[in-house]
């Protein structure tokens, strides 16, 4: 996974809520057995005016001219601005995996679903939440402002705005640690792997059933 | 000291060791297995060298992308198939219990674990399928993952996990004729809102939720994402207990007793606290009918669609008004009115052998309405198709007009070639009626079996209580 610090971005609005993994990237695409190139389906059904399927050659495809993200002033955009519980629905990964490949880094909203909030952390996608009146001021400044860009620095855990303004935000330490230096998970773990076994054999004097193997039925 | 709740006498059970911070490494008992989220994961496995820590903890089947229609000539799609081969081949070379399509006990992962006895109470339950909640229906701890948590799993059968708040939702009271476990859960989505569990695992009780069968309480927690918690679960008691007895992966004979007296422990302590509680009236709840996009856009079937102007919050009326849009439909229209192109029985939310016999009581020596152009049933797996069609059911289904299928997922996400076609309108007994989830374009109405079933053969949605 690539380390985040520190990132300058031009900011695209997505003003409305209960964004779900459907819309981020739909089913049809989820039939990829890897896990890049998935970029240009982000979003696929806003935006493009003809239905999408795998294989196909997107840069030929009739773009919805009324999808925000499809205007000239947002093209280039690593930070997304969204609304209340972003990233609801399924577990799928290929939510955070589009988004990357798109060119988002950063995504701010007041709030987002569980599944997908974990899941920008293990790709390298910082996950900000601020309190819905920031965000509703974020939403208008973005609009007012063409190239409006924001600051965001995560090991001081703040975001700086175009005149200067300074915007904490809060984040998990043991998160931050990982996204930082980079690390995986299965690494960090792996280096408990006495503890994991102690606890196994601990378990299996208790519920031994629990280590029944299924092919011995 | 207060007593504990379900959740923390399950964390608890497994946390193999905890930072300062909170941050626990927790050790999973479950990992079930599909096509979809797998391949990246095991991918990962083999580029870092790296095997499975435990192979029989682990169990796979194809559901997601599986044809509904006969099968021997394997799958047309090839982009479909590839990901099918891909689960086969992963299974057999990191040596995984797998279901595969033509197996007899294929069928929807959230159906065949608690089938199989795969699932168990005390379990921690993992998946790459945010419906994995499910399985909390047996007392376990269950959840949906991502694919890099797939991975983990895989490599160390632990998860990186911090404990979420808890959240007691209270059915009390009785539930009225006609109202199903689909129409409490939804009932509760109305009311929590479709983010009100976020950061919270949620206990179901009450006398309500005890009323409902094991496949009542699948319905349930299967939904709890669907107000935005991972987790969802319901004490074990007798109805549990007699549900696992004798399943193919239940525990064995000489470990039986021991296992039951500790399943007996699997509730919240009457004197547990919970980080909040939210009280429903069973009386209250009426057979839903969902008109929006979102899973919290219900409505009795008796209401009309609601009207956004009265709506105060700005971000949620424009959500309704972008909703209706959307669904090709107009404030104040009553939902009886709301006349299906196709009807939907399946889904890891309502296809098991309950379900199935709801929905036949109702369409039994009717025809389907003129009006729908589909009516198709999709068993949950090959052993709820196999014991439907002992009962007949098979029968009822068929001569109403109904297409009789092979287990899947099928038309709840459209990723085979089940699929509604722009605008089409769709009655489903699936679990989420967001924009293009069922097709692009398609629309769709989130009701019970007994419902859907209703209005396939009146041609619209009706009130079942006012049927026989």
């Amino acid at each position: 996974m690539d380390s985040f610090k520190k990132m300058q971005g031009l900011v695209a609005p997505l003003d409305r809520s209960n964004v779900d993994t459907d819309q981020i990237i739909p089913k049809q695409f989820l039939k990829s057995i890897k896990r890049t190139g998935f970029g240009p389906n982000l979003f696929d059904e806003w935006r493009y005016l003809d239905h999408g399927e795998p294989g196909m050659d997107n840069s030929g495809r009739p773009l919805n001219p009324d999808f925000i993200l499809n205007e000239e002033r947002y093209r280039g955009a690593s930070i997304l601005l969204a609304r209340d519980n972003f990233g609801c629905g399924s577990s799928r990964e290929h939510a955070p995996w589009a988004l990357l490949d798109y060119g988002f880094r950063v995504i701010i909203a007041p709030s987002f679903a569980d599944i997908f909030f974990n899941n920008c952390f293990k790709n390298g996608i910082l996950p900000i939440i601020l309190d819905a009146a920031t965000v509703d001021k974020l939403f208008a400044d973005v609009a007012e402002n063409p190239g409006y860009t924001l600051d965001v620095d995560l090991e001081k855990q703040t975001i700086v705005t175009p005149d200067g303004e300074a915007i904490a935000f809060e984040v998990d330490q043991f998160r931050k640690h990982c996204l930082v230096n980079g690390l995986d998970d299965i690494g960090l773990t792996l280096e408990h792997v006495e503890e994991i076994r102690a606890y196994e054999s601990r378990r299996q004097n208790e519920a031994p059933w629990l280590f029944q193997s299924a092919e011995n039925q | 000291m207060a007593g504990k709740t379900l959740y923390d006498k399950l964390w608890d059970a497994h946390v193999v060791r905890q930072e300062d911070d909170g941050t626990c490494l927790l050790y999973i008992d479950r990992h079930l297995v599909h096509e979809v989220t797998s391949p990246q994961a095991f991918e990962g496995l083999r580029l870092a060298n790296r095997a499975p820590w435990r192979v029989d903890a682990n169990l796979a089947v194809p559901d997601h992308n599986v044809p509904t229609t006969d099968r021997s000539h394997g799958i047309a799609d090839p982009i479909s198939r590839i990901q099918v081969q891909t689960l086969d081949q992963n299974c057999t070379t990191f040596g995984i219990t797998e279901f595969n399509m033509n197996d007899p006990r294929q069928g929807i992962v959230h159906v065949i674990g608690p089938e199989q006895g795969a699932t168990l109470p005390g379990m921690t339950v993992v998946c790459g399928d945010s419906h994995t909640s499910t399985h909390g229906a047996f007392g376990a701890l269950a959840f949906g993952i991502g694919t890099s948590e797939v991975e983990h799993v895989l490599a160390t059968q632990c998860l990186i996990q911090k404990k979420a708040k808890s959240l007691l939702v209270s059915v009390d009271g009785e539930l009225g004729r006609g109202v199903t476990a689909k129409d409490v859960v939804l009932a509760i989505i109305h009311h929590i809102g479709t983010a009100g569990g976020t950061g919270y695992a949620i206990e179901f009780g009450g006398s309500a939720i005890q009323s409902l069968s094991m496949e009542g309480r699948m319905t349930v927690c299967n939904m709890s994402i669907e107000a935005g918690a991972r987790a969802g679960f319901i004490g074990v008691d007798d109805k549990t207990i007699d549900y696992v007895k004798g399943r193919p992966y239940a525990p064995r004979e000489e470990y039986w007793e021991q296992a039951v007296s500790t399943w007996r422990e699997l509730h919240s302590d009457a004197d547990a606290n919970f980080d909040r509680v939210v009280h429903i009236k069973a009386e209250d709840i009426s057979p839903f009918v969902t008109w929006g996009t979102s899973p919290e856009m219900g409505v009795p079937v008796t209401a009309a669609i609601p009207d956004p102007g009265s709506e105060p919050d700005p971000v949620k009326r424009d959500g309704m008004v972008r909703a209706l849009t959307y669904m090709g439909l107009k404030a104040g229209t009553p939902i009886t009115e709301i006349k299906p192109d196709k009807v939907f029985i399946g889904s890891c939310t309502n296809s098991r052998i309950e379900d199935l016999r709801a929905a036949a009581a109702i369409i039994e020596g009717k025809k389907v309405a003129e009006n729908i152009k589909l009516a198709m049933v999709v068993p949950g797996s090959g052993l709820v198709k196999h014991q439907a069609e002992q009962e007949g059911l098979d029968k009822i289904f068929i001569d109403a007009g109904f297409e009789w299928r092979e287990p899947g997922c099928s038309m709840c996400l459209a990723m085979n070639a089940d699929r509604l076609e722009p605008g089409e309108r769709c009655a489903s007994t699936s679990n989420r009626n967001f924009e293009g989830r069922q097709g692009q374009g398609g629309r769709t109405h989130l009701v019970s079996p007994a419902m859907a079933a209703a209005a396939a053969v009146n041609g619209h949605f009706v009130d079942i209580r006012e049927t026989k």
